[in-house]
């Protein structure tokens, strides 16, 4: 069995969509988490707390990140497979055919934005709270205590270019995920032409509140930093 | 009508190919594409020059010869057709026309817009098919099939196999024509009995030859002249991992 995951194109492809199935649903837990840091900074702090650096929350991220290299390796190994089965020479004239998504022909590149936004929020978060604490750190380099979230995020949300970056990255994200939630299920055959309309309208909902949740955090802090200072 | 030609031209399949100019005029707009390169041909042979090599058959759609990358368009412009289907009126007087072969690795050039689509044919050859004794034609009603069933193992069965979605697909991915064969007879009581090696062995021999990876673009589906869903894909890809997982 686990020859088929590695060799053939359908396995590669499972592969695929069970590690993106799995991002997907930490996403969802992510945003659902970030919420309450709109309405209670300070209940925000307490998971933030709760995901320390105790032993399940580090297993957790260790989970989570071998999906996020997983998903990442087998789209490197893919995508290299297709680009030398479309061989050496290429068409001199193309044309988008009809009902063909962009983000579904450009799934690999906005994964790379995905990915370097991913790489600029672990280092504005990641390595101020969780990494702070495995280190046996009290207070981060903003002299913040590592479980204090919510003035982690008011802090980097104060910057207006912070904000852009972030709402960039989330766009990527929306697009990426408009193909890859209806194509997970694709993928794993749970799929027809009466469901197509249903799971690529499922896909829509989960990228827009997905992009809508993360991104009024974002604009709820910095909204909030802008009043402080007009104040 | 009048017409300016843009034409893949290459000696073999080891010559570098390139594009050459041709002009065509006086066309009628009810003379059909293949036609209207007959008499380019025409008129090749009779300046002394080497006449434009391309496929076809039966010109009535139901082959699958006809190939031709036309405009960026396997097939040419319009939708369920194909090349040999398609009328010169599709196209506006005065127009210039790149005329390509297919482009996929595994479809290598043999000559000017010939490539070889034998990969097809050995895809097929690892299980495209259902294994029977051949004898007296059994009676058509001895195995009842539901209607739907029917209706979609025949839908898929209008595949005429002429490469248009691998060479459609920016990975060059073949998984619209092997599903349409694994779907064609796995919906129908004869084909289900060698479902799973049926699937399996088909798709190990696609990725032996060198094809791509799906990644559910949908561009097949909307470039295939028998206008194949990828409803098909979905279905082998669960015929190929029940299979696999059931070893």
């Amino acid at each position: 069995m686990s020859c088929f995951l590695c060799n053939s194109s359908v396995g590669k492809k499972l592969v695929m969509s069970v590690s993106g199935c799995f991002l997907v649903l930490f996403i969802l837990f992510h945003m659902s988490m970030n919420l309450t840091a709109i309405i209670s900074p300070a209940g925000y702090n307490t998971i933030c707390e709760f995901l320390g650096a105790n032993w399940y929350a580090l297993a957790g991220t260790a989970v989570l990140a071998a999906g996020v290299l997983v998903h990442i390796l087998y789209a490197l190994v893919l995508t290299l497979n297709n680009y030398r089965a479309r061989g050496s020479q290429r068409y001199a004239v193309t044309v988008q055919e009809p009902g063909v998504a962009w983000s579904s022909k450009n799934m690999l590149v906005l994964g790379f934005v995905v990915l370097a936004g991913l790489a600029i929020h672990l280092i504005h978060f990641w390595s101020k709270m969780q990494l702070v604490e495995l280190l046996g750190g009290h207070v981060n380099a903003l002299g913040f205590g590592p479980a204090d979230g919510a003035a982690l995020i008011a802090h980097t949300f104060s910057k207006w270019y912070n904000v852009l970056i972030y709402l960039v990255w989330l766009a990527a994200l929306w697009f990426h995920l408009t193909h890859g939630v209806w194509s997970m299920f694709q993928t794993v055959g749970w799929a027809n032409d009466t469901w197509y309309p249903r799971l690529k309208c499922l896909a829509n909902v989960v990228a827009t509140l997905v992009f809508l949740g993360f991104a009024a955090v974002v604009v709820v802090y910095f909204a909030k930093n802008c009043c402080c200072t007009c104040c | 009508m009048n017409f300016t030609l843009k034409i893949w031209r290459q000696k073999d399949a080891k010559s570098k190919g390139g594009f050459e100019t041709y002009k065509v005029s006086d066309i009628s707009e009810d003379t059909s594409f293949l036609e209207m390169l007959d008499i380019l041909n025409n008129d090749l042979i009779h300046a002394g020059k080497e006449p434009v090599a391309f496929d076809h058959d039966c010109r009535e759609g139901i082959c699958g010869m006809c190939s031709l990358h036309i405009d960026g368009k396997a097939h040419g412009p319009g939708q369920g057709a194909t090349t040999c289907q398609i009328y010169m009126r599709k196209f506006k007087d005065g127009a210039t026309i790149t005329i390509e072969p297919w482009r996929s690795a595994a479809f290598p050039v043999i000559k000017d817009l010939v490539v070889n689509r034998g990969a097809y044919d050995q895809i097929l050859q690892a299980g495209g098919f259902i294994s029977v004794r051949t004898n007296s034609v059994p009676d058509a009603n001895a195995i009842p099939i539901p209607k739907a069933d029917a209706d979609e193992a025949m839908d898929a069965a209008a595949c005429i196999g002429c490469g248009a979605c691998a060479a459609t697909c920016k990975n060059g991915s073949a998984m619209l024509f092997v599903a349409a064969r694994v779907s064609s007879l796995a919906k129908l009581p004869q084909g289900r009995v060698e479902g799973a090696r049926r699937a399996k062995a088909m798709v190990a021999k696609m990725d032996e030859l060198g094809f791509g990876n799906c990644t559910n673009t949908g561009a097949c589906q909307a470039e295939c002249p028998k206008s194949i869903s990828i409803a098909h894909i979905a279905r082998l890809n669960r015929e190929f991992l029940s299979a696999k997982f059931e070893d």
